[in-house]
């Protein structure tokens, strides 16, 4: 193993880090909410993907489609919250599970029925120019759309009026509703928001990994994993466990166990984090009152 | 057991009994798979419903008794029963050990480390190393086993589909009786006060490292032997079956079916079985979202699962006040 090697490993996995930081993002957003992790999260950015592929086909350049993309995740996120959601909401957390997983294989079988289970090729939109020494074009212009999306879902949550609101209601809907928040709206934004989230995430990991009904379900699981090792109700958390994962992934696939048990490894690990820390990096210690 | 239950456990097991002379050998084969679902639900029902630990992972333990029957009759020459008993006690084991570390995991914690385990099986049983035993992506595959001779001697013919139901509905049968023993007793208590207030539960004596770690062990042995008698049925074993999707299944049959119930494991188990074949039928092109539709329709009508709906329905019916059941999962 050479630095060079090392070094080129590492950048590709926080490339990678960054899109599994993206869906997690997007994982805890909904659970900072709700204490649910959304199941169909993966499935709900797979399917914005295909919705951005078909703009793309009918003829529209990559970025107003990209734009409308976010925007149509962003209501659909919304929509599948007032429709099918808002109707659970007081039933048993796991009955609510049985719904995400309902809305996965709804989701999963439409996209395959509509769009074919063949496997297809999603453009990159970053020119050649972008490339640097050790990362390609679309690794640097992941990396940067991540970190670009990012910054601007801190600005919106902490300095508008509309992102203080979600948080507050997030974090105590009684005294929220009091003061005049409408509780219920800002946790179908905040279910908006993720699914637009997800969306990037799905449009930027579409070009390597290829478009198919089932291509979120590894990422989904690293996602996952990532929000758990950074602390599930910790956003800055998600971000560096996205990274972690990712780079984790890439160097052990890479140098130590090759690519057929990277997966086992790589969870391994991270189950091995959680039980020295069973709250993750930044996440809160959990109290309860007896 | 009340009367009334006792009498309708009585009509279950004779309408169990005649089944398999009246429909065709298809459905026979689909009840012994409702079957194996059943135990399988159930060992899930003990850990995620009694003892409210959440496992994502079940379908891992499934494989592992599947896979034991498999190699113990392919490699070793074993007679099917003979392989059940070991495939319940290594899964046991196995559960017991996977338990240990789970007790510093709660709630989504746990779920990702079981899911983990989940995703890591059809690739752990893929790799190299143990290709030689599991037979790698071909997979293994096993004999049919024919009914005794005892039975063809004492004048009572049955075909191959009709032995392994009732083989496997002895085999449900004895091991729902365990589990009502189990669960009615010191033990169903203990694990019920561990899932409602842990630390509660341990001031009162509860040993609750010891109990949590043995309901993961006693509900992998369940889902192991379930594992076990489905490779007999279907006499076959790949590691792709073995997937995250089948334990997703298994935890939507025990919510589907109602949880900290030992009927719901017989509804979850019809409902696993069944209704994806109607949601084929209804839609060729898309069955899978017909399920997901079923699935929330189902969540929607009946939040706390069929046996919970029933126990309702019949407390109306009666005008007695019920007792809601608790919450499993907080």
């Amino acid at each position: 193993m050479t630095f060079e090697a090392l070094v080129l490993q590492v950048l590709a996995g926080l490339a990678t880090g960054s899109i599994y930081a993206s869906l997690a993002l997007a994982l805890v957003m909904i659970y900072q909410a709700t204490h649910l992790v959304n199941f169909a999260q993966g499935e709900l950015a797979m399917f914005a993907t295909y919705l951005a592929w078909s703009l793309i086909n009918a003829g529209i350049s990559y970025w107003p489609a990209f734009l409308i993309t976010v925007g149509l995740a962003f209501v659909l996120g919304v929509l599948i919250e007032r429709l099918v959601i808002r109707p659970v909401e007081r039933a048993p957390v796991l009955a609510v599970v049985v719904v995400f997983i309902g809305l996965l294989v709804i989701l999963n079988s439409v996209a395959g029925w509509i769009f074919t289970y063949t496997i297809k090729s999603f453009p990159s939109p970053f020119p050649e120019w972008m490339g640097v020494r050790y990362m390609a074009p679309h690794q640097v212009g992941a990396f940067g759309v991540t970190l670009i999306m990012l910054a601007l879902l801190y600005l919106f949550f902490r300095f508008t009026p509309l992102g203080l609101a979600m948080r507050a209601a997030a974090q105590n809907p009684e005294s929220s509703r009091l003061v005049g928040i409408r509780v219920g709206w800002m946790l179908a934004l905040g279910w908006g928001l993720a699914a637009a989230v997800g969306a990037v995430a799905g449009m930027m990991v579409a070009p390597i990994v290829y478009l198919d009904p089932n291509m979120m379900g590894g990422i989904l699981l690293y996602a996952f994993a990532a929000a758990l090792l950074g602390g599930i109700d910790s956003p800055f958390g998600a971000v560096v466990g996205g990274l972690v994962v990712g780079v984790l992934e890439n160097v052990l696939g890479a140098f130590v166990i090759g690519n057929e048990l990277k997966l086992v490894v790589a969870l391994a690990l991270i189950v091995g984090v959680l039980l020295v820390r069973p709250s993750g990096f930044f996440g809160t210690v959990h109290v309860s009152r007896v | 057991m009340s009367r009334r239950a006792l009498i309708a456990c009585a009509v279950l097991l004779l309408a169990a009994c005649v089944l398999p002379f009246v429909v065709t050998n298809y459905r026979v084969f689909q009840m012994s798979l409702v079957l194996v679902y059943a135990i399988a639900l159930l060992g899930l029902n003990i850990l995620t419903g009694y003892n409210g630990q959440i496992s994502l992972g079940h379908g891992a333990f499934y494989a592992i008794g599947a896979y034991c029957t498999a190699i113990l009759m392919d490699q070793a020459g074993l007679p099917y029963w003979a392989t059940i008993p070991i495939a319940g006690a290594v899964c046991l084991l196995a559960g017991f050990l996977f338990g240990l570390p789970a007790l510093r995991l709660e709630g989504l914690y746990l779920a990702v480390a079981t899911l983990a385990l989940a995703v890591s099986t059809p690739q752990i049983l893929k790799s190299h190393p143990l290709e030689k035993w599991t037979g790698g992506v071909q997979g293994i595959v096993i004999v049919k086993p024919d009914p005794p001779a005892f039975l063809a001697a004492a004048g009572i013919k049955l075909n191959q589909d009709q032995w392994l139901y009732f083989f496997t509905l002895a085999v449900a049968v004895a091991m729902f009786a365990l589990g009502w023993n189990l669960l009615r007793g010191r033990v169903g208590r203990a694990l019920v006060a561990i899932r409602d207030h842990h630390t509660a539960a341990e001031v009162m004596g509860i040993n609750t490292a010891l109990y949590k770690s043995l309901a993961f062990g006693v509900s992998a042995m369940y889902t192991g032997i379930a594992g076990a008698l489905g490779a007999i049925a279907v006499q076959f074993v790949a590691p792709d079956s073995f997937g995250a999707f089948l334990s997703l299944v298994f935890l939507v049959g025990i919510v589907i079916g109602g949880l900290a119930s030992l009927s719901g494991a017989l509804y979850g188990a019809l409902f696993i079985q069944f209704v994806p074949n109607i949601a084929d039928e209804v839609s060729k092109a898309a069955p899978w979202a017909i399920f997901g539709v079923f699935l929330i329709g189902f969540m929607y009508l009946m939040p706390v699962g069929v046996a919970g709906a029933l126990r309702m329905l019949t407390a109306r019916l009666t005008r007695r006040k019920l007792s809601q059941p608790k919450e499993a999962i907080a």
